[in-house]
C-alpha cells in the first residue's frame, strides 16, 4: 500500500464552522469569539444564526481570552479563534491565568500553523504554540492533520473541560483519513513497521507517509503514527513507536517543545530510544509559499527519509537492543 | 442595612483585614484598606449573594480585579459566612486556601481568580455579557485599581463593555492615588479618570470612597442608568482608616518592623473596641 497525496475536499475552517453551528444549535451554552479574523476563518458565515452568541471582540486578543474565561464562569462554553501566534504567544499569561489556573473551560483555535501562514511571514508564522501550551498544567493540546482528524479533535474538546488548544491550518489539507474513520485515544497508528518509526503531526503526517513509502523501496520498514494529541500524550503510542528502536519525529514547528520534545521527554523516562527531530531549528518565520518554506526548514520527505536511514544505520552499528 | 450598620460592617471588615495581615506581619495593606468601605456597601447592601447561592448563575457577581486586595475580600467573606475565622490566619501560609491573590478554586465566594492585573476586568465583562445574553437581570461588579489601569488589557475590556452596552456592569476605580512604586501621577499620569471613562462610552460617577453613604448612593444611581456600563471613580486613600499606613509614602506591601507593628496593632485594637469584639 502506497500513500497517494491528494488534497482533501473540505477546508479545515469549514469543519470548524460546521462543528460550531451543529453544536450551537443543540447547546445554548456554546459561544464563539473572534478577534477581527472571522472572515479569514469563515465563521462570519454563522454570525447571523448565532446572534448574541457570536462575539467579535475586535483586535483585542487579551480581552478575547479573559472575556471567554468570564463567559465560562457565567455558564457558557466558549470557542475562540485567532491566528496561532496571537492565540498563543501574545496571550500566554491570559491563557495561563484566566483559563488554566482559574480552571475555566475554554477551547482556543490557533490557525495558520507554521509555514501555512505563507505570505503573512515571520510576524504571523507560529512555530512555538505547542511549546508554550505544553508547559501549562493540565492543558489539552492538539494538532489536526486533516479534516477528519480535526472533526475528531473538536468532538473531543466538546467533551473535555478545562483548557483545550487546537493547532490547525485553515484551508484544505492532504487527505490522510477516509470518511468515517474512527480515532483512538490521541493518536492514530497509520503504518506498522519494524525498522524505524516516524511520529508526526499536522501537515507533516502526509510527508511521514510518503517517507515510509520511500523507505520501503529501500527495504526499510517504517511505523507511522499521527500524534494528533500532543498533550496529554498517549504513552502507549510512543512505546509502540519505540519498538522499532529508532524514531524520527516530524513537525511544522520548533523542535524545542513540540512533538519531538514530547516524544523525547516521554521515552527518556520510559524507554530511551534513538531519535532525530525533523522540525524548525533556531529560525524565525518568513514569507513564502508553504512548499518553499518546508524546503527552507528541512520539513521534507527527503529529510525524513535521510534521517531515518541514518538512525537505522546507527541502531545497527551500536547494536541497540529492541 | 442602614448607614450606621454599614459603617459598623466596614469597621468589622477593616478589623479582620488587619488582624489577618498582622498575623503574618506582612502583606498588601495599602490597597486592601482602600476598598473596605466599598466592600461593606457591596456585601452589606447591594450584592444579591449568599453562601447558599454561591453557584447560582442568577446571583450577582463580584470580581476583585486588583487581586492584591484579596485580604479585604477574605475578611468580608468570613463576615458573610463563606469561610470560618480560623481560615483568615492561614493567609499565605503553606497549603492555605487564602493566597495573596484570590483563587476561585480555593476560596468559597470568590467568583474569579485574579492577580495578574488587567485580566479580572476582562473576565468581569465576559461574565456581564454572558448574564446579559442569558437574559439574567443580575449585576456584575468589579473593582479595578488606579495603578492597574496602566494595563492595556483594561482598556480592551472597557471598549468591549461600552460597545456591548453592558448596563448591568458596574466598575469601581479605586483611585487611591498610589501604585506599588509611588504616586500614579508620577509613574504614568492617568490624568482624569472621569473624563476618560466618559470618552470611552461609560456613565461616569464619582464617590468619596470612605463614605458608605456616597458609595451606596452611587450604586443606586448606577442601577437606574441604562444603555451604557457604569464607572464609579472612588476617591480613596491608600491605607484608608489606619493613620500610620495612610501617612507612609510606600504602603503597597508592608513588612512590619516593631514600630509599625505596634502602631498598626494599636489601631486594630481601637477598631476592635469600637465594634465590640475587644
Amino acid at each position: 500500500m502506497t500513500f497517494e497525496a491528494k488534497i482533501g475536499k473540505t477546508e479545515l475552517r469549514e469543519v470548524y464552522r460546521k462543528f460550531l453551528l451543529d453544536k450551537a444549535r443543540k447547546d445554548d451554552s456554546i459561544v464563539v469569539l473572534e478577534a477581527d479574523l472571522s472572515s479569514s476563518m469563515s465563521t462570519d458565515k454563522i454570525k447571523e444564526e448565532l446572534g448574541d452568541r457570536y462575539i467579535n471582540v475586535g483586535i483585542m486578543e487579551a480581552q478575547e481570552v479573559s472575556c471567554a474565561a468570564g463567559l465560562s464562569v457565567a455558564g457558557f462554553k466558549p470557542y475562540i479563534h485567532t491566528f496561532g501566534p496571537f492565540a498563543s504567544r501574545r496571550v500566554f499569561d491570559q491563557i495561563f491565568i484566566s483559563v488554566a489556573y482559574a480552571g475555566t473551560n475554554v477551547t482556543i483555535i490557533g490557525s495558520d500553523a507554521g509555514v501555512t501562514a505563507e505570505a503573512n511571514g515571520g510576524t504571523h508564522m507560529p512555530f512555538e504554540e505547542l511549546s508554550l501550551l505544553r508547559a501549562i498544567p493540565d492543558a489539552h493540546v492538539y494538532e489536526a492533520s486533516d479534516d477528519k482528524c480535526l472533526q475528531a479533535i473538536l468532538e473531543e474538546t466538546y467533551r473535555t473541560d478545562g483548557l483545550n488548544y487546537v493547532r490547525m491550518i485553515r484551508k484544505n489539507a492532504i487527505e490522510i483519513y477516509p470518511e468515517g474513520e474512527t480515532f483512538e485515544d490521541g493518536y492514530k497508528l497509520l503504518r506498522e513497521g519494524s525498522d524505524v518509526s516516524i511520529v508526526a503531526s499536522g501537515i507533516m503526517v502526509a510527508d511521514a507517509l510518503q517517507a515510509a513509502d520511500r523507505l520501503a523501496e529501500a527495504g526499510i520498514s517504517a511505523t507511522v503514527i499521527d500524534l494528533y494529541r500532543v498533550k496529554p500524550v498517549n504513552e502507549a503510542a510512543l512505546l509502540k513507536a519505540a519498538e522499532t528502536g529508532a524514531i524520527v519525529t516530524a513537525e511544522n514547528h520548533n523542535v524545542i517543545g513540540g512533538i519531538g520534545s514530547a516524544v523525547a521527554e516521554t521515552l527518556a523516562e520510559l524507554k530511551p530510544t534513538l531519535q532525530y527531530r525533523v522540525g524548525v531549528r533556531e529560525a524565525f518565520g518568513q514569507v513564502g509559499k508553504a512548499d518553499y518554506l518546508k524546503e527552507q526548514y528541512g520539513l521534507t520527505v527527503e529529510n525524513i527519509v535521510a534521517q531515518a536511514k541514518k538512525l537505522v544505520d546507527q541502531k545497527n552499528k551500536v547494536g541497540v537492543n529492541v | 442595612m442602614d448607614s450606621t450598620a454599614i459603617k459598623n460592617f466596614a469597621a468589622q471588615i477593616r478589623y479582620y483585614t488587619l488582624k489577618e495581615l498582622n498575623y503574618m506581619g506582612y502583606g498588601h495593606y495599602g490597597g486592601s484598606l482602600s476598598i473596605v468601605e466599598t466592600l461593606a456597601v457591596l456585601y452589606g447592601n447591594q450584592l444579591q449573594v449568599s453562601p447558599e447561592t454561591k453557584d447560582d448563575l442568577n446571583r450577582d457577581f463580584f470580581v476583585l480585579s486588583k487581586g492584591h486586595a484579596g485580604p479585604a475580600l477574605y475578611a468580608t467573606l468570613f463576615l458573610k459566612g463563606y469561610i470560618s475565622e480560623d481560615w483568615l490566619y492561614t493567609l499565605n501560609q503553606n497549603g492555605t486556601n487564602l493566597p495573596s491573590h484570590p483563587d476561585k478554586n480555593k476560596t468559597p465566594g470568590v467568583d474569579m481568580t485574579t492577580g495578574s492585573l488587567g485580566q479580572g476586568i476582562s473576565a468581569a465583562t465576559g461574565i456581564a455579557y454572558g448574564n446579559k445574553i442569558a437574559g439574567r437581570e443580575n449585576y456584575t461588579y468589579c473593582i479595578v485599581g488606579d495603578g492597574e489601569l496602566n494595563e492595556g488589557q483594561c482598556w480592551e475590556a472597557i471598549q468591549f463593555a461600552a460597545h456591548r452596552q453592558l448596563d448591568h456592569f458596574v466598575l469601581f476605580i479605586d483611585d487611591n492615588k498610589k501604585q506599588l512604586d509611588g504616586y500614579t501621577t508620577e509613574i504614568c499620569n492617568p490624568f482624569d479618570f472621569e473624563a476618560k471613562f466618559a470618552a470611552f462610552g461609560f456613565h461616569t460617577l464619582k464617590a468619596d470612597g470612605s463614605s458608605v453613604e456616597e458609595i451606596n448612593e452611587a450604586i443606586e444611581r448606577a442601577k437606574s442608568l441604562t444603555d451604557k456600563p457604569i464607572a464609579i471613580v472612588l476617591d480613596t486613600v491608600k491605607g484608608q482608616g489606619v493613620p500610620f499606613i495612610e501617612d507612609m509614602y510606600s504602603n503597597h506591601h508592608l513588612r512590619l518592623d516593631d514600630a509599625a507593628k505596634a502602631a498598626i496593632e494599636a489601631t486594630t485594637e481601637k477598631i476592635g473596641i469600637e465594634i465590640g469584639v475587644r
